[in-house]
This record gives structure tokens, C-alpha cells and sequence, in this order.
């Protein structure tokens, strides 16, 4: 019982160290680009759009620990889910309003 | 124990998915307000735009603090697998100092944003950035407030199977608010510290 205890808890320690080096690299990166303007302004949005959506994705898989086996099915649906309803809101908003925008401005 | 404190593996399960249905719309109201800014973020109105009031260094402080909370946090976690329950208090304190360090960091920020003339009521953008970056600090602060209760159930009642359940639900809340702080510097600070 104990050394299955002392395994798991092994285990986990190594999880939370490996996502706590790939999030800091993660965040290191687009805060390095945008301190040293290396790139074009629009490079270097992009770069911090990707190392954003990496980062999102580490933190859930290495500190939630979500993955598609162990983790609920019911709880993936509604991350799913949740993940849709905010794609339509955030895509309907800015659809919306930066089209307003264009009108208003011509 | 007492009878509340006795309860079945299938009800800390469906508290589990409960606290997930919760996060999840609370990651719609962040997501809500992330647009709001978005859209609002070039309407300065003639007032301080992002460059003027963001401070690249200070932010990556705040941005450790965070990152560092969830670590230690994770390590509370490993204690409580192998059931030392003086390990487990002592990184809940640390993830308090760092997470109390960064709501201490935020708010030097906001004074000194409104002590310029940066308050929220100055232009659209300075009022979606306040309400966006607030509502995280809100969270943020009510995270610590349950870690301190955590700590005093962990002291007075040990390591029982709903004090844990109530951490493993700290600890999502806990995680998910670093993520949304992933979001709050990549969409606000980093494009904002550009121009």
C-alpha cells in the first residue's frame, strides 16, 4: 500500500516538474520575442497566438491532467462543449463588431 | 469523522464533474470578456494606450508568481498521494505567498494605472482591461481565502476522504485560473506592450 503510495506520488511529481519546464519555455519564448522586436509585428502576434494555444494545452494535460483515456467521458464532453459554445460567441462577436467597424469607418 | 464527513466515492465523483460544469462556464465568462476587450482595445479615446501603461517586466513577475503557484500547488497534490499531511500544509502556504504576491503585484499596478489618469473610467479600452484583468484577480484572491479555510480543515480534521476531495476541486480552480492568466498576458500585455 505504502510503496504504491510513494509510486503514484513519484509519478506525479514528475508530471507537475516536465509541465512546469515546457510552461516555461512556453512563456519565456513570446515574452523574449516582444522584449528583443526580433520579428515583424505580425510574426511576432503569431508566435505568441501559437505558444499561447501550446501553453493552454500543457497546463491541461501536465497540471489538470486531462488526457483521453483516464480522464471522465462526460468531463470531455463538456470541455468539448464548452470549447463550441465559446468558438460561436468569439467568432459571432468579433464577426459583428469589426464589420460594424468597417461600415462605420467608410 | 462525522456523518458529513463520511461519504461515497461516487458522490465525491459527481461533486468532480460539478465543480468541472462550473469551470467550464466560468471559462465562458473569461472568454466573454476576453471579446469584450478585444473589441474595445483601440478605443483609448484619445487617453493612455497599452504601451503607455503596460510594463512588460512587471507583468512576467506576475506571470512567475502564477506559474510557480500551480507548481507548488502540484506538490501539495504529490504530498496528499503519499499522505504527509505537514508537506501538504507547508506547500499550501508557499502556493499562498506566491499567489497573495501576485494579487499584491496586481493592485500596485492599478494604483499606479489610476494614480496616471489610467482609471477605468477614462476610455472603453482602460474599462474592458480593468473588468477582464479584475475579474481574474477576483478569482485569484477567492482562491486564497479556500486555501486558508483548506489549511484550517487539513489542521483541525487530518487528511479525510472530503477534505481531499476539496483539495483535488482547489486544485482545478487553482490550475484553471493560471490558464485564463496564460490567455490575460498573450491577448492583453504581450500585443498591448507592442502598440
Amino acid at each position: 500500500m505504502n510503496d504504491a503510495h510513494a509510486d503514484a506520488a513519484r509519478r506525479r511529481l514528475k508530471v507537475y516538474l516536465t509541465g512546469f519546464v515546457l510552461a516555461l519555455v512556453l512563456t519565456v519564448i513570446p515574452f523574449g520575442l516582444v522584449a528583443q522586436g526580433f520579428f515583424s509585428p505580425a510574426l511576432t502576434i503569431a508566435a505568441i497566438a501559437v505558444a499561447a494555444v501550446i501553453q493552454v494545452l500543457v497546463h491541461l494535460r501536465f497540471f489538470l491532467h486531462l488526457d483521453l483515456k483516464s480522464t471522465p467521458r462526460e468531463n470531455l464532453l463538456v470541455l468539448a462543449f464548452a470549447a463550441i459554445l465559446i468558438g460561436i460567441m468569439l467568432g459571432g462577436s468579433f464577426w459583428i463588431m469589426f464589420d460594424l467597424h468597417y461600415r462605420m469607418m467608410v | 469523522m462525522s456523518v458529513s464527513e463520511t461519504s461515497l466515492p461516487e458522490a465525491q465523483d459527481d461533486k468532480a464533474f460539478g465543480f468541472w460544469l462550473y469551470l467550464m462556464s466560468d471559462a465562458i465568462i473569461f472568454a466573454l470578456l476576453f471579446a469584450t476587450y478585444v473589441v474595445m482595445s483601440g478605443n483609448t479615446a484619445g487617453g493612455p494606450t497599452g504601451k503607455d501603461v503596460f510594463d512588460l517586466s512587471h507583468t512576467f513577475a506576475e506571470t512567475m508568481l502564477l506559474l510557480f503557484s500551480s507548481v507548488t500547488f502540484g506538490l501539495a497534490t504529490v504530498a496528499l498521494l503519499s499522505d504527509r499531511r505537514a508537506a501538504v500544509i507547508g506547500w499550501l502556504a508557499v502556493t499562498f505567498a506566491f499567489g497573495a504576491g501576485f494579487v499584491g503585484m496586481e493592485l500596485s499596478e492599478f494604483s499606479g494605472m489610476i494614480a496616471e489618469g489610467a482609471s477605468p473610467q477614462r476610455s472603453g479600452f482602460l474599462s474592458a482591461f480593468f473588468t477582464l484583468v479584475a475579474t481574474h484577480g477576483l478569482h485569484v484572491s477567492a482562491g486564497l481565502v479556500w486555501i486558508l479555510l483548506m489549511v484550517g480543515q487539513i489542521a483541525v480534521k487530518g487528511l479525510t476522504a472530503p477534505v481531499r476531495s476539496r483539495l483535488m476541486r482547489l486544485g482545478l480552480f487553482w490550475h484553471f485560473l493560471d490558464i485564463v492568466w496564460i490567455g490575460i498576458f498573450s491577448v492583453v500585455y504581450l500585443p498591448g506592450v507592442m502598440g
